[in-house]
């Protein structure tokens, strides 16, 4: 349903050229999750832009191929991608506060979007608009759609972004960081709110976000993106089962877990992301790799391609072999320092190739402080 | 809704009080404490070459002996209800609303101020529409067309719009249009109740040099306010809809950069209202700001108090309407 080939937006600046995205494919079907992870700067929501076609200026050059439906995006005229916007394709934005008009009620603004692609009255777009409200958890909806959206709450104005996104029913769900501006609290209702819809609606949805939380829990797909590339891409499952690139290893430690030890260390991932004008050479991610060591000096000369790496579909873009990525991980999931991992230690003769015991060594809980010890000893 | 106003109307009252007091103290009370005496006082309203007994006639009958206090208090009970003089012989009556008798020609100050007010207030007016609707049509294309020949060549008119006073653009203007080429010749003020077609005619000058100034600072404040707008999240959700351009601007932006501007132009307005002193001296047209040059030349202090406070009047009101319009336009205003 969603096909995007080769997708690269650059943007001229007079500091130079800035490569948010560069060279971005994934598919989605219809009623599927794709969930596209990375820090800020990674290119996600360039790329989420990119696809509304909402880069408009004249500095920004866009190429690649994006397939909705049959028809492509980029080299369609911008009036059909307008036609497009909001009726096949719609977005929710991270803050609903600053999203929404704020001089517009909110039956307004969702009737506004609801007319503009379907030739109805103004008394049937008002009853549509109310069913939406209803349908999306705001209460006594006959009521509401008559405020403002300084009087909603943080997670009902973005039950009132999703009720304008759906309101055309359309077959594109993005929703860019949907929860990062709300209360943990109402952060899961609205991810199940958005996962309940989509079985509703059969809409595919992209989920823009930095916590891999909210991926775990919605998404069948999952993109990692490091500087404006992909690092990682395939089925959410094997991608938490086996990650296979550095950086996502990294985005999983520094992440919290129900399953670890309380004791045990979220770790952060050196340095910071690159500046997309000037990336590093080879693997972008070199400068901040603890495993550089490991591939005979071609990570910082040696652009790495998205192979392949463990099951059909789940493809990394790292120079580690196979037999590093499996024992590496396997050690941090036991809870190693990435410093320590990245040793070449004779004792790890056999890697860990079972999933299951993967998922063993994963629960069992290490002692940190330990670790640490060895590492500075 | 209605409290709101009804209070608003009360501090405006208040507010004048206080004006009133302020202005009454700095040309009676600050005379008096520098030695001026009642006599001297009254000889002011008499004219020239005054015989004393007229002087002392005229100190009784503006009751210019008694406390101060009690002045004022009859100088806002003739603004209120109008109020009698009684210099013993004879008795007059200063009606509503009375802001006492001018030095120059003993005439009550209020009827000359209204004869010169409807110069000013079509002076304003007109000016008025002119430079809303060409400074922020300007300031929109500007900021539609950012960095373009006609966004730089506009700011450029509007940078020297905005530097330039009326009574140089005015003079130009006249020179230009009502003598080497007389499309407006022998500028002066018409009634409209007379002529309209020559009411406005002959305002046209008057009112297009008035309203370059203001065109020129609104044109900017809707350039940088569109500018900000656009780049707001709201719009990005509006062109995530799908709404054409021509809608997001039209509609959404132009909402949003349009409410800050109603402050500024509610007290442009005001404040014009009070006397459009350059525009009137410069086209010699006698409304308030005219009537205000006169009276401070012939330091005829009961017309500069009128004048004042007629003027803070335009402005306390002007306020008023915008706070008041504020609660209908911005939704997130909240009356309490």
């Amino acid at each position: 349903m969603l096909d995007v080939r080769d997708l690269r937006i650059h943007f001229q600046t007079d500091d130079g050229l800035v490569r948010s995205v560069d060279g971005v494919s994934f598919t989605l079907e219809r009623g599927k999750t794709l969930g596209i992870v990375g820090e800020s700067g990674s290119g996600k929501s360039v790329t989420s832009l990119g696809i509304m076609g909402l880069h408009t200026g004249k500095n920004v050059r866009i190429s690649g191929e994006i397939w909705l439906d049959g028809e492509e995006l980029i080299a369609a005229g911008p009036g059909r991608v307008r036609q497009l916007r909001g009726s096949k394709m719609a977005m929710i934005f991270q803050d609903p506060l600053s999203s929404l008009h704020p001089y517009f009620t909110i039956g307004n603004q969702i009737i506004e979007a609801y007319r503009l692609h379907n030739d109805v009255s103004k008394k049937v777009a008002r009853k549509h608009a109310i069913d939406l409200l209803g349908r999306v958890g705001i209460p006594e909806p006959s009521a509401r759609i008559d405020d403002y959206p300084h009087q909603f709450s943080g997670g009902m104005r973005q039950r009132v972004m999703i009720a304008m996104a759906l309101s055309c029913d359309p077959e594109l769900l993005i929703a860019d960081e949907p929860t990062t501006a709300l209360d943990v609290t109402v952060q899961a209702q609205i991810l199940d709110l958005i996962s309940g819809l989509q079985d509703e609606f059969g809409s595919a949805v992209i989920i823009i976000t930095h916590d891999l939380g909210v991926v775990a829990e919605l998404s069948d797909d999952i993109l990692v993106m490091y500087a404006g590339r992909p690092a990682e891409y395939g089925a959410a499952t094997d991608i938490f089962a086996r990650p296979g690139h550095p950086y996502t290893w990294g985005l999983l430690s520094s992440m919290p877990r129900m399953d670890r030890a309380r004791s045990e260390r979220l770790l952060p991932i050196p340095g910071t992301p690159p500046s997309l004008i000037s990336v590093p050479s080879g693997c972008p991610f070199h400068p901040r790799c603890a495993y550089t060591g490991l591939t005979g000096g071609r990570c910082p000369t040696e652009v790495p391609p998205l192979r392949e790496v463990a099951s059909i579909g789940h493809a990394a873009a790292c120079h580690l072999t196979a037999e590093d990525r499996t024992r590496l991980w396997a050690e941090l999931s036991v809870g190693k320092l990435p410093d320590e991992a990245a040793q070449v230690d004779d004792d790890v003769s056999s890697p860990v190739s079972d999933l299951d015991a993967l998922a063993e060594a994963g629960v069992a809980p290490a002692d940190p402080a330990e670790a640490e010890k060895e590492a500075r000893g | 809704m209605i409290f709101f106003i009804i209070r608003r109307l009360v501090m405006t009252v208040f507010l004048l009080l206080l004006v009133s007091l302020i202005t009454f103290a700095i040309f009676f009370l600050v005379p008096r404490l520098a030695g001026q005496t009642a006599y001297q006082l009254a000889a002011e309203y008499v004219g020239r070459n005054p015989v004393p007994s007229e002087i002392h006639q005229m100190e009784a009958k503006l009751g210019l002996n008694a406390p101060l206090w009690l002045q004022y208090g009859r100088y806002i009970k003739g603004i209120v209800v109008g109020v009698h003089y009684n210099s013993g012989t004879s008795t007059s009556f200063c009606p509503f609303p009375c802001f006492g008798y001018s030095f120059r020609n003993q005439e009550p100050v209020w009827p000359q101020m209204m004869s010169d007010a409807p110069v000013t207030l079509s002076i304003a007016i007109g000016a008025a529409v002119l430079w809303v609707v060409g400074g922020v049509s300007v300031g929109v294309l500007s900021a539609l067309r950012k960095g373009t020949l006609f966004d730089r060549f506009s700011m450029g008119v509007a940078l020297a719009g905005v530097s330039l006073p009326i009574f140089f653009t005015g003079l130009i203007a006249l020179e230009l249009f009502s003598y080497k080429w007389p499309i407006f010749p022998n500028v002066h003020y018409v009634g409209i109740t007379q002529n309209p077609l020559s009411w406005a005619s002959n305002l046209v000058l008057p009112w297009v040099a008035t309203a370059f100034l203001y065109s020129a600072l609104y044109a900017r404040i809707t350039r940088a306010g569109m500018l900000e707008t656009m780049g707001e999240d709201y719009i990005r959700t509006a062109r995530a809809k799908g709404l054409p351009e021509r809608r997001v601007i039209g509609k959404h932006a132009l909402r949003a950069t349009l409410t800050p501007l109603v402050t500024i132009f509610g007290m442009d307005l005001g404040l014009l209202l009070g006397g459009a002193i350059l525009t009137e001296v410069t086209f010699s047209m006698q409304g308030l700001g005219a009537f205000t040059i006169q009276a401070i030349n012939n330091q005829d202090l009961p017309e500069i108090m009128g004048v004042v406070m007629l003027a803070s009047f335009f402005i306390v009101l002007a306020n008023m309407v915008v706070d008041i319009l504020y609660t209908v336009i911005d939704p997130r205003v909240r009356i309490v």
